[in-house]
């Protein structure tokens, strides 16, 4: 039991860490801007899961305690990394594409960070 | 086991800040600097987990939580800055 126990948590360890070396080499690695959001808001974040699943596990078996402070990291971090993701991804539109080389959005406007560009004050 | 499978990790994620370090330094473009940033707070956070579990202390999960909370204000904020010129309009 006690070696199980150890077995699952090296494992978490070891696969977050290579995620999150995995990550941050993409970063560093891809070409595109669009591309290069991939690498560090999807890997390091299970990078960082895989961490705290093991820091769980490690609690109520060798220090004698559960530990509820993970399940909040946890809970910040997925809900935090798409909005930070999304907002980024604005960035790239708004400061290296013109409307004139991304596709239609579908509607008679253009892109939301374009559109305020051309009526002042929209967002 | 534990004890050299949290030293990889270590090493994973000490690897992982530097290069995110060079990424800030050497991107051509601002919104890499921002990503690379982000990045570095992630990782900061996974050492800090780290740390509490290999030298068996819980002290360091509330600095975890602050660090979280920072890093998401702090990106939001400059990319925010970017889009619009300033942050509270």
């Amino acid at each position: 039991m006690e070696s199980l126990a150890e077995i699952l948590i090296s494992a978490g360890l070891v696969i977050g860490g290579i995620f999150g070396l995995v990550g941050s080499f993409g970063l560093i690695k891809l070409r595109d801007p669009m591309s290069r959001l991939h690498a560090p808001t999807k890997a390091t974040t299970l990078g960082v899961g895989g961490t705290l699943i093991a820091s769980m596990i490690h609690a109520p078996l060798f220090e004698g305690h559960l530990s509820f402070h993970e399940l909040l990291i946890t809970l910040f971090l997925f809900l935090t990394a798409p909005v930070t993701a999304f907002f980024i991804a604005k960035v790239h539109l708004h400061r290296n594409e013109r409307p004139e080389t991304l596709p239609t959005p579908g509607e008679d406007r253009l892109w939301a960070t374009h559109d305020a560009d051309r009526d002042g004050n929209r967002d | 086991m534990i004890t050299y499978a949290a030293y990889f990790a270590f090493a994973c994620y000490g690897a992982a800040m530097l290069m995110c370090l060079w990424k800030v330094a050497a991107a051509d473009q601002i919104g890499d600097r921002i990503l690379a940033l982000d990045t570095m707070v992630i990782n900061a956070l996974a050492l800090l987990v780290l740390y509490g579990l290999a030298f068996g202390t819980e002290i360091y999960f509330e600095v975890v939580l602050i660090i979280a909370m920072l890093g998401f204000v702090s990106t939001v904020a400059y990319a925010r800055f970017l889009l619009r010129g300033n942050i509270i309009e």
